[in-house]
Protein backbone atom coordinates (compact mmCIF):
# COMPACT_ATOMS: atom_id res chain seq x y z
CA UNK A 1 0.00 0.00 0.00
CA UNK A 2 1.38 3.32 -0.50
CA UNK A 3 1.90 6.14 1.62
CA UNK A 4 -0.64 8.19 0.53
CA UNK A 5 -3.50 5.53 0.74
CA UNK A 6 -2.23 4.20 4.21
CA UNK A 7 -3.16 7.68 5.71
CA UNK A 8 -6.15 8.20 3.69
CA UNK A 9 -7.20 4.71 4.77
CA UNK A 10 -6.23 5.81 8.57
CA UNK A 11 -8.00 9.19 8.57
CA UNK A 12 -11.30 6.94 6.42
CA UNK A 13 -11.37 5.24 9.93
CA UNK A 14 -11.24 7.99 11.85
CA UNK A 15 -14.30 9.52 10.32
CA UNK A 16 -15.83 6.24 10.15
CA UNK A 17 -15.52 5.95 13.77
CA UNK A 18 -15.97 8.91 15.39
CA UNK A 19 -19.19 9.28 13.79
CA UNK A 20 -20.41 5.81 15.18
CA UNK A 21 -19.77 7.27 18.40
CA UNK A 22 -21.42 10.69 18.07
CA UNK A 23 -24.52 8.88 16.15
CA UNK A 24 -27.07 8.83 18.67
CA UNK A 25 -25.32 12.07 20.95
CA UNK A 26 -25.70 14.18 18.04
CA UNK A 27 -29.02 13.36 17.05
CA UNK A 28 -30.77 13.48 20.28
CA UNK A 29 -32.77 16.51 20.86
CA UNK A 30 -33.78 16.72 17.30
CA UNK A 31 -35.39 13.14 17.67
CA UNK A 32 -36.02 11.33 20.46
CA UNK A 33 -35.76 7.75 21.22
CA UNK A 34 -38.70 6.38 23.18
CA UNK A 35 -38.68 5.96 26.76
CA UNK A 36 -38.32 1.80 26.61
CA UNK A 37 -35.50 2.21 24.55
CA UNK A 38 -33.69 3.85 26.37
CA UNK A 39 -34.26 1.85 29.57
CA UNK A 40 -32.91 -1.51 27.56
CA UNK A 41 -29.98 0.00 26.69
CA UNK A 42 -29.08 -0.84 30.87
CA UNK A 43 -27.91 -4.34 29.22
CA UNK A 44 -25.31 -2.98 27.18
CA UNK A 45 -22.10 -3.17 29.79
CA UNK A 46 -22.91 -6.82 31.05
CA UNK A 47 -23.51 -7.85 27.98
CA UNK A 48 -20.83 -6.12 25.58
CA UNK A 49 -18.00 -6.64 28.68
CA UNK A 50 -19.24 -10.49 28.92
CA UNK A 51 -19.15 -10.41 25.11
CA UNK A 52 -15.18 -9.41 25.39
CA UNK A 53 -14.15 -11.43 28.53
CA UNK A 54 -15.89 -15.07 28.05
CA UNK A 55 -13.57 -15.83 24.87
CA UNK A 56 -10.34 -14.03 26.39
CA UNK A 57 -10.87 -16.86 29.14
CA UNK A 58 -12.49 -19.97 27.53
CA UNK A 59 -11.06 -19.87 24.16
CA UNK A 60 -8.05 -18.48 24.06
CA UNK A 61 -6.09 -18.01 20.95
CA UNK A 62 -9.39 -19.48 19.40
CA UNK A 63 -8.51 -23.22 20.94
CA UNK A 64 -11.42 -24.24 23.26
CA UNK A 65 -10.26 -24.23 26.93
CA UNK A 66 -12.92 -26.63 28.85
CA UNK A 67 -11.32 -27.62 31.90
CA UNK A 68 -11.08 -26.56 35.48
CA UNK A 69 -7.07 -26.50 34.56
CA UNK A 70 -7.43 -23.78 32.47
CA UNK A 71 -5.35 -21.39 34.19
CA UNK A 72 -6.87 -17.60 32.75
CA UNK A 73 -10.02 -19.40 34.05
CA UNK A 74 -9.14 -19.95 37.76
CA UNK A 75 -7.33 -16.24 36.93
CA UNK A 76 -10.59 -15.04 36.43
CA UNK A 77 -12.32 -16.78 39.31
CA UNK A 78 -10.01 -15.21 41.67
CA UNK A 79 -10.24 -11.51 40.03
CA UNK A 80 -14.42 -12.01 39.96
CA UNK A 81 -14.00 -12.99 43.54
CA UNK A 82 -11.95 -9.68 45.03
CA UNK A 83 -14.58 -6.94 43.15
CA UNK A 84 -11.70 -4.37 43.24
CA UNK A 85 -9.74 -3.63 39.69
CA UNK A 86 -6.32 -3.34 41.11
CA UNK A 87 -6.82 -6.52 42.80
CA UNK A 88 -8.07 -8.10 40.74
CA UNK A 89 -5.46 -7.58 37.99
CA UNK A 90 -2.75 -8.42 40.28
CA UNK A 91 -4.91 -11.34 41.53
CA UNK A 92 -5.59 -12.77 38.01
CA UNK A 93 -2.17 -12.41 36.81
CA UNK A 94 -0.10 -13.29 39.59
CA UNK A 95 -3.17 -16.64 39.77
CA UNK A 96 -1.99 -16.83 35.84
CA UNK A 97 1.76 -17.06 35.92
CA UNK A 98 1.69 -19.41 39.03
CA UNK A 99 -0.12 -21.87 37.03
CA UNK A 100 1.85 -21.52 34.14
CA UNK A 101 4.84 -21.65 36.32
CA UNK A 102 3.78 -25.06 37.24
CA UNK A 103 2.49 -26.91 34.26
CA UNK B 1 -18.93 31.16 37.38
CA UNK B 2 -19.28 30.87 41.65
CA UNK B 3 -16.68 28.68 44.09
CA UNK B 4 -18.56 26.04 44.49
CA UNK B 5 -19.66 25.69 41.11
CA UNK B 6 -15.93 25.65 39.73
CA UNK B 7 -15.38 23.14 42.36
CA UNK B 8 -18.02 20.85 41.72
CA UNK B 9 -16.33 20.68 38.05
CA UNK B 10 -12.89 20.23 39.65
CA UNK B 11 -14.17 17.18 41.66
CA UNK B 12 -15.85 15.52 39.03
CA UNK B 13 -12.71 16.04 36.50
CA UNK B 14 -10.54 14.49 39.06
CA UNK B 15 -12.63 11.54 40.31
CA UNK B 16 -13.24 10.89 36.63
CA UNK B 17 -9.50 10.35 36.36
CA UNK B 18 -9.19 8.35 39.53
CA UNK B 19 -12.01 6.03 38.99
CA UNK B 20 -10.20 5.10 35.31
CA UNK B 21 -6.40 4.98 36.87
CA UNK B 22 -7.19 1.37 38.07
CA UNK B 23 -8.12 0.16 34.15
CA UNK B 24 -5.32 2.38 33.40
CA UNK B 25 -3.18 -0.53 34.52
CA UNK B 26 -4.60 -3.46 32.49
CA UNK B 27 -4.48 -0.68 29.18
CA UNK B 28 -0.77 0.35 29.42
CA UNK B 29 0.76 -2.79 28.61
CA UNK B 30 -2.36 -3.36 25.81
CA UNK B 31 -1.10 -0.03 23.85
CA UNK B 32 2.71 -1.43 24.55
CA UNK B 33 1.50 -4.71 22.95
CA UNK B 34 -0.67 -2.68 20.05
CA UNK B 35 2.83 -0.51 19.05
CA UNK B 36 5.24 -3.78 19.01
CA UNK B 37 2.51 -5.48 16.95
CA UNK B 38 2.46 -2.48 14.87
CA UNK B 39 5.97 -2.55 14.06
CA UNK B 40 6.14 -6.24 13.32
CA UNK B 41 3.49 -5.67 10.57
CA UNK B 42 5.47 -3.09 8.79
CA UNK B 43 3.70 -0.63 9.51
CA UNK B 44 5.52 3.21 9.51
CA UNK B 45 5.99 4.78 12.93
CA UNK B 46 4.02 7.64 12.23
CA UNK B 47 1.42 5.58 10.84
CA UNK B 48 1.16 3.10 14.30
CA UNK B 49 1.07 6.35 16.61
CA UNK B 50 -1.67 8.38 14.16
CA UNK B 51 -3.83 5.44 14.18
CA UNK B 52 -3.83 5.57 18.11
CA UNK B 53 -4.74 9.32 18.08
CA UNK B 54 -7.23 9.41 15.02
CA UNK B 55 -9.01 5.75 15.28
CA UNK B 56 -8.22 5.39 19.32
CA UNK B 57 -10.12 2.26 19.26
CA UNK B 58 -7.78 -0.41 20.79
CA UNK B 59 -9.24 -4.03 19.59
CA UNK B 60 -9.85 -1.85 15.82
CA UNK B 61 -6.20 -1.22 15.74
CA UNK B 62 -5.18 -4.53 16.94
CA UNK B 63 -7.44 -6.10 14.03
CA UNK B 64 -6.69 -3.76 11.19
CA UNK B 65 -2.77 -3.71 11.61
CA UNK B 66 -3.35 -7.50 10.48
CA UNK B 67 -5.45 -5.95 7.58
CA UNK B 68 -2.44 -3.84 6.70
CA UNK B 69 0.26 -6.28 7.36
CA UNK B 70 -1.50 -9.37 4.63
CA UNK B 71 -2.09 -6.21 1.66
CA UNK B 72 -5.93 -5.97 2.02
CA UNK B 73 -7.49 -2.77 0.20
CA UNK B 74 -8.10 0.29 1.93
CA UNK B 75 -11.75 0.39 1.23
CA UNK B 76 -12.20 -3.22 3.26
CA UNK B 77 -9.94 -2.18 6.03
CA UNK B 78 -11.92 1.33 6.89
CA UNK B 79 -15.31 -1.08 6.73
CA UNK B 80 -14.05 -3.75 9.22
CA UNK B 81 -13.29 -1.06 11.54
CA UNK B 82 -16.99 0.50 11.12
CA UNK B 83 -17.71 -3.30 11.62
CA UNK B 84 -15.34 -4.03 14.63
CA UNK B 85 -16.69 -0.52 16.18
CA UNK B 86 -20.34 -0.58 15.41
CA UNK B 87 -20.93 -1.37 19.28
CA UNK B 88 -19.60 2.20 19.71
CA UNK B 89 -23.06 3.46 18.85
CA UNK B 90 -24.99 1.52 21.79
CA UNK B 91 -22.28 3.46 24.14
CA UNK B 92 -23.56 6.53 22.02
CA UNK B 93 -27.35 5.79 22.95
CA UNK B 94 -26.53 4.70 26.33
CA UNK B 95 -24.85 7.93 27.32
CA UNK B 96 -27.18 10.49 24.80
CA UNK B 97 -29.96 11.32 27.31
CA UNK B 98 -27.22 12.39 29.84
CA UNK B 99 -25.21 15.04 27.37
CA UNK B 100 -28.50 16.08 25.31
CA UNK B 101 -28.23 19.62 27.23
CA UNK B 102 -24.71 20.08 26.17
CA UNK B 103 -23.16 21.80 23.67
CA UNK B 104 -21.64 21.02 19.93
CA UNK B 105 -18.37 21.41 21.43
CA UNK B 106 -18.84 19.11 24.40
CA UNK B 107 -21.05 16.53 22.71
CA UNK B 108 -18.17 16.47 19.91
CA UNK B 109 -15.20 16.16 22.69
CA UNK B 110 -17.10 13.67 24.69
CA UNK B 111 -18.05 11.37 21.49
CA UNK B 112 -14.00 11.53 20.02
CA UNK B 113 -13.15 10.20 24.30
CA UNK B 114 -15.86 7.34 23.94
CA UNK B 115 -13.99 4.17 23.95
CA UNK B 116 -14.99 0.88 26.20
CA UNK B 117 -13.00 2.02 28.82
CA UNK B 118 -14.17 5.12 29.58
CA UNK B 119 -17.77 4.47 28.69
CA UNK B 120 -17.63 1.57 31.13
CA UNK B 121 -16.31 4.10 33.92
CA UNK B 122 -18.77 6.97 33.02
CA UNK B 123 -22.22 5.01 32.44
CA UNK B 124 -21.68 3.73 36.15
CA UNK B 125 -20.92 7.63 37.34
CA UNK B 126 -24.07 9.08 35.60
CA UNK B 127 -26.43 5.98 37.45
CA UNK B 128 -24.90 6.18 40.85
CA UNK B 129 -23.62 9.53 41.30
CA UNK B 130 -25.28 12.53 42.30
CA UNK B 131 -27.56 14.50 39.63
CA UNK B 132 -25.31 17.86 40.09
CA UNK B 133 -25.36 18.63 36.05
CA UNK B 134 -21.64 17.89 36.04
CA UNK B 135 -21.17 14.06 35.25
CA UNK B 136 -19.80 15.09 32.17
CA UNK B 137 -16.36 16.60 33.72
CA UNK B 138 -16.57 12.83 34.66
CA UNK B 139 -16.60 11.66 31.86
CA UNK B 140 -14.14 14.55 30.22
CA UNK B 141 -11.29 13.37 33.46
CA UNK B 142 -11.65 9.43 32.49
CA UNK B 143 -11.78 9.86 28.56
CA UNK B 144 -8.80 12.19 29.08
CA UNK B 145 -6.55 9.71 31.42
CA UNK B 146 -7.19 7.00 28.99
CA UNK B 147 -6.88 8.91 25.62
CA UNK B 148 -2.91 10.39 27.25
CA UNK B 149 -1.92 6.63 28.66
CA UNK B 150 -3.02 4.74 24.81
CA UNK B 151 -0.69 7.56 23.01
CA UNK B 152 2.30 6.93 26.18
CA UNK B 153 1.58 3.27 26.00
CA UNK B 154 1.34 3.43 21.82
CA UNK B 155 4.36 5.02 21.78
CA UNK B 156 6.50 3.05 24.07
CA UNK B 157 5.42 -0.08 22.23
CA UNK B 158 6.92 0.99 18.98
CA UNK B 159 10.05 2.11 20.78
CA UNK B 160 10.91 -1.10 22.68
CA UNK B 161 9.11 -2.87 20.09
CA UNK B 162 8.45 -6.97 21.48
CA UNK B 163 10.87 -7.08 23.72
CA UNK B 164 8.35 -8.26 26.87
CA UNK B 165 7.82 -12.46 26.55
CA UNK B 166 5.03 -13.31 24.94
CA UNK B 167 4.91 -15.55 27.66
CA UNK B 168 4.64 -13.10 30.53
CA UNK B 169 0.57 -13.02 29.23
CA UNK B 170 0.08 -9.27 29.81
CA UNK B 171 -2.14 -9.19 27.07
CA UNK B 172 -4.71 -10.82 29.83
CA UNK B 173 -4.46 -7.45 31.83
CA UNK B 174 -7.39 -6.28 29.70
CA UNK B 175 -9.78 -9.23 30.47
CA UNK B 176 -9.24 -9.07 33.99
CA UNK B 177 -9.80 -5.03 33.79
CA UNK B 178 -13.36 -6.43 32.27
CA UNK B 179 -14.15 -8.93 34.89
CA UNK B 180 -13.64 -5.97 37.67
CA UNK B 181 -15.53 -3.85 35.63
CA UNK B 182 -18.75 -6.36 34.47
CA UNK B 183 -19.03 -7.57 38.20
CA UNK B 184 -20.74 -4.40 39.47
CA UNK B 185 -22.27 -3.96 36.63
CA UNK B 186 -24.39 -7.30 37.63
CA UNK B 187 -27.49 -5.75 39.90
CA UNK B 188 -30.27 -8.40 39.31
CA UNK B 189 -30.65 -11.24 37.65
CA UNK B 190 -31.60 -10.02 33.88
CA UNK B 191 -28.32 -8.51 34.42
CA UNK B 192 -26.89 -11.74 34.57
CA UNK B 193 -28.52 -13.45 31.98
CA UNK B 194 -27.33 -10.85 29.44
CA UNK B 195 -24.26 -11.31 30.70
CA UNK B 196 -24.27 -15.33 30.33
CA UNK B 197 -26.52 -14.90 26.93
CA UNK B 198 -23.79 -12.60 25.46
CA UNK B 199 -20.50 -14.82 26.90
CA UNK B 200 -21.74 -17.79 25.66
CA UNK B 201 -22.75 -15.89 22.01
CA UNK B 202 -19.38 -14.84 21.86
CA UNK B 203 -17.90 -18.30 22.66
CA UNK B 204 -19.02 -19.62 19.95
CA UNK B 205 -18.43 -16.37 17.32
CA UNK B 206 -15.13 -15.84 18.68
CA UNK B 207 -13.71 -16.88 15.08
CA UNK B 208 -16.46 -15.11 12.86
CA UNK B 209 -14.57 -12.56 10.59
CA UNK B 210 -13.57 -9.16 11.55
CA UNK B 211 -15.47 -9.12 15.73
CA UNK B 212 -19.01 -9.46 14.00
CA UNK B 213 -18.81 -12.29 17.01
CA UNK B 214 -18.60 -9.41 19.35
CA UNK B 215 -21.66 -7.82 18.18
CA UNK B 216 -23.94 -10.28 17.88
CA UNK B 217 -22.92 -11.68 21.13
CA UNK B 218 -23.75 -7.85 22.79
CA UNK B 219 -27.14 -7.86 20.95
CA UNK B 220 -28.05 -11.54 21.85
CA UNK B 221 -27.09 -10.49 25.33
CA UNK B 222 -29.37 -7.35 25.50
CA UNK B 223 -32.18 -9.27 23.67
CA UNK B 224 -31.93 -11.99 26.26
CA UNK B 225 -31.87 -9.32 29.12
CA UNK B 226 -35.04 -7.67 27.69
CA UNK B 227 -36.75 -11.11 28.32
CA UNK B 228 -35.39 -12.25 31.21
CA UNK B 229 -36.73 -8.12 32.85
CA UNK B 230 -40.34 -9.10 30.94
CA UNK B 231 -40.63 -12.55 32.91
CA UNK B 232 -39.47 -11.13 36.20
CA UNK B 233 -41.98 -8.40 35.92
CA UNK B 234 -44.68 -10.21 34.45
CA UNK B 235 -44.72 -12.37 37.97
CA UNK B 236 -45.52 -10.44 40.99
CA UNK B 237 -43.64 -12.65 43.14
CA UNK B 238 -40.72 -11.84 41.13
CA UNK B 239 -40.56 -8.31 40.82
CA UNK B 240 -38.14 -8.07 43.67
CA UNK B 241 -35.44 -9.88 40.96
CA UNK B 242 -35.36 -6.05 39.11
CA UNK B 243 -34.72 -3.30 41.14
CA UNK B 244 -33.79 -0.82 38.58
CA UNK B 245 -34.95 2.59 37.52
CA UNK B 246 -35.23 4.24 34.22
CA UNK B 247 -31.98 6.49 33.44
CA UNK B 248 -32.03 10.09 35.34
CA UNK B 249 -33.31 12.77 32.90
CA UNK B 250 -30.75 15.81 33.01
Amino acid sequence: MSRTALWLTIVGMGLVTYDIRLSVIALLGRVELPPHFQRDLRFVPPAVLSAIIFPEILRPGGTFYFSPANPRLIAGLVAWRTKNVLLTIAAGMVALWILQAIR
Amino acid sequence: MSEALSHGRRAEFLAGIRAELPILLGVTPFGMIYGALAMSAGLPPDAAMAMSSILFAGSAQFVVTQLFATGTPGLVIVLTAAVVNLRHMLYSASVAPYLRRLGPAWKGLLAYLLTDEAYAVGIIRYRRGPENGHGHWHLLGAGLALWTTWQLSTAAGIFLGSQVPASWSLDFTLALTFIALVVPALEDRPDVVAALAAGGVALLAADWPYKTGLLAATLTGIVAGLYAARWAAGHPDRRKATNKTPPERP
